[in-house]
């Protein structure tokens, strides 16, 4: 009986002692000079709920697969580099953590979408403080919900569209956060398609070769506090409805189609508080109807606005056009009810007699000169010529080739912001 | 030195006829309106240039002939005495071309200064404006000078080839580009579109003052005739030395038809 009784005792003891072994998770290290030297060999020993610490050292390997719920966790100068070879971490668990590793060299390929780290079809995953250099795509998500990528380093040195891919590329995911990423010299900056519920901020995307940020078919995504800058095309947003894009900074996109802004085909979405500044076109809009631009400012910009026709029932209110070459372009003499309000346009000459900060006469941002230059794109070198400013007058005198009911009825005399 | 003297003179006769303070003062004025109105920022300073490119070619042009005629007989009381024609006549004209120089660049600089948009703005754009309004200065004044010499007997001749002369290069020639871009459009016409805007100091100075604050929208054209000649140091430098092409030519004119000439 009293054997029975100890042995039980002994018996719920170990039990216990193994139940506590399990759920206290252990450490397990990878370093160059010690038991385990792979980065993959590491993760096989883990259990669901390890970590995998990675030493300081360059551990060339590739397709590493992280096929169970672990973090991988890196020290300062941990790097695992892919020698050009293939993909370079492969994440495939829900809830996996990956933090503060350097991932280097993925493969470049037409066939395959190389990335150093892959996230496909697992949900929940935290990507953070990684370094990526020198990778085909830097951060490839895919059929991944709830997965948030935050203080991630990525760059790349390539210098063709064809043999580069994307910073940060999302295909297909929902509730997404992006926080204060850096990425440079990929293709797009960062890269959406289907995506929902998105919310993508303080992330810092330049030198690009073709957009700082690429957003298609992202319906319900929020971007706020991020810059763009000097991107081979600027930023596109299209075939998108539903879209937040406030307090961004666009700058420094020169070129004959860099856009600070392109809209194309966006509906229904606000877009406020953003700096345009020093782009060849600040916000063009083709084919968006039904959105609010509003509280922006819009500063040295060659075209601030290029406002196709085919854009209808936009609402720009109070924003601030300092300093553009030109504040409004069209491509047509008829305007579908985009309405002009309250905004302060630099090129207003009017007056305000009552002084109650309301011009008293209606400004036209769209100049003739503007047509003109449509028309004939070389006669940009007449800019700020004497004649042309004669003619500028003229036409805003009485319209005959500028949209009549393109104006801003209550231009202010200060800027509004 | 007797160039320097000449100068001094010519100076203190300047001051006293007081128009040279005036049109100081019209600076003054207009840059301190634009820099109140203009919240000192980019938008002040093209203000500035905008009138810095249409006033001063007008001033230069009619003053530098206007003064040649009026110290006629200054003119040749100095040539009786034993002075070489070329320091005369760079005293003459140093002597006009340099005040309304420091004229334009104090009444501009002025209200920059004691409005603190000199720590505010970019200084290089700043600096851009006060240079070529400097350069335009003496241009206009020697082109001035090369008119009032060529028609030494006949004023009005000469005030009247002054005037059109600035309405032409102002506002015509740039109407005639305009016609060229319309009617030849279908060709590629970008290089002789450069060429003719070099031809032109008042087109030459306008488009080193684009190349400062319309870069962004140069750079949208689709062209790369455009865009190499202005992304590259070759538009500034390109530029600046026909810039100063048409500066020596009028002058090396004039002072050749100076020294030929029989008062």
């Amino acid at each position: 009986m009293r054997l029975k009784i100890i042995t039980t005792i002994l018996f719920v003891g170990l039990m216990l002692f193994l139940q506590t072994q399990k759920t206290v998770a252990t450490q397990i290290t990878v370093s160059q000079d010690g038991e385990i030297t792979s980065v993959q060999d590491g993760i096989n020993q883990a259990q669901p709920g390890d970590t995998v610490f990675v030493k300081e050292g360059r551990y060339v390997e590739y397709d590493i697969r992280i096929n169970k719920r672990i973090t991988l966790l890196g020290a300062n100068n941990a790097v695992i580099d892919g020698d050009n070879q293939g993909f370079v971490v492969v994440v495939e668990a829900d809830s996996t953590v990956i933090k503060n590793i350097e991932v280097h060299n993925s493969k470049a390929g037409f066939m395959d979408d190389y990335a150093g780290i892959v996230v496909e079809g697992a949900h929940n995953v935290r990507i953070e403080g990684t370094k990526l250099v020198d990778n085909f795509f830097g951060i490839y998500l895919a059929k991944s919900k709830g997965t948030v990528l935050k203080n991630n380093h990525i760059t790349a040195s390539r210098k063709r569209e064809t043999n580069s891919g994307n910073g940060i590329h999302l295909w297909y995911t929902k509730d997404v956060e992006i926080l204060d990423n850096y990425v440079a010299g990929h293709r797009d900056g960062l890269y959406f398609e289907f995506v929902e519920g998105a919310f993508i901020a303080g992330n810092e995307s330049e030198n690009n070769i073709r957009y700082g940020i690429h957003f298609m078919y992202s319906d319900h995504c929020r971007y706020e506090r991020n810059t763009f800058r000097d991107n081979g095309g600027g930023v596109a947003v299209m075939y998108t409805s539903n879209v937040e894009i406030v307090d961004n900074h666009f700058a420094d996109n020169w070129g004959s189609s860099a856009y600070g802004m392109l809209l194309k085909e966006i509906n229904r979405s606000q877009i406020t508080g953003n700096t345009f500044t020093n782009n060849s076109v600040g916000l063009y809009m083709e084919a968006s109807s039904r959105n609010n631009v509003q509280g922006n400012e819009f500063i040295q910009n060659g075209w601030a606005v290029q406002l196709m026709a085919n854009s209808t029932d936009n609402k720009f209110n109070k924003n601030n056009f300092v300093a553009n070459s030109f504040e409004v372009s069209t491509n047509s003499r008829m305007n579908y009810s985009n309405n002009f309000d309250k905004n302060y346009w630099s090129q207003y000459e009017g007056y305000d007699l009552n002084r109650d900060g309301v011009g008293d006469v209606p400004h036209r941002p769209v100049r003739l000169f503007s047509i003109l230059v449509e028309k004939q794109p070389q006669s940009l070198l007449l800019l700020r010529s004497l004649l042309v400013d004669l003619l500028d007058a003229a036409e805003k005198f009485m319209p005959v080739l500028t949209p009549e009911t393109l104006l801003d009825s209550k231009p202010q005399m200060e800027p509004v912001l | 030195m007797k160039t320097l003297t000449i100068l001094r003179y010519q100076w203190k006769d300047l001051l006293r006829g007081k128009w040279i303070v005036g049109y100081g003062l019209i600076y003054l004025l207009i840059a301190d309106a634009m820099i109140r109105f203009g919240n000192a920022g980019p938008k002040a300073m093209l203000s500035i240039s905008n009138i810095m490119l249409l006033l001063i070619p007008l001033v230069g042009m009619i003053y530098g002939a206007l003064y040649l005629y009026q110290s006629r007989e200054f003119t040749e009381l100095l040539l009786a005495q034993p002075i070489d024609r070329a320091s005369l006549f760079w005293g003459l004209f140093g002597g006009l071309a340099i005040p309304l120089a420091l004229a334009f660049t104090i009444g501009t600089a002025l209200p920059m200064i004691y409005t603190g948009m000199i720590l505010t703005a970019n200084l290089q754009s700043i600096l851009l404006i006060l240079m070529l309004g400097i350069a335009l200065t003496l241009l206009f004044t020697g082109l001035g000078f090369w008119f009032g010499l060529k028609f030494f007997e006949d004023r009005v001749k000469g005030l009247g080839f002054a005037l059109v002369s600035w309405l032409f290069l102002a506002v015509l020639y740039d109407g005639l580009v305009l016609l060229a871009v319309f009617t030849f459009g279908d060709y590629p016409i970008e290089k002789p579109m450069l060429a003719m805007a070099l031809a032109n100091p008042i087109d030459l100075a306008r488009i080193t003052v684009l190349l400062e604050f319309d870069i962004s929208a140069l750079m949208g054209y689709t062209g790369a005739v455009f865009s190499r000649f202005f992304g590259s140091m070759m538009g500034v430098s390109v530029a600046l030395s026909c810039l100063m092409l048409w500066l020596g030519i009028p002058l090396w004119r004039s002072q050749r038809q100076f020294e030929k000439k029989d008062f």
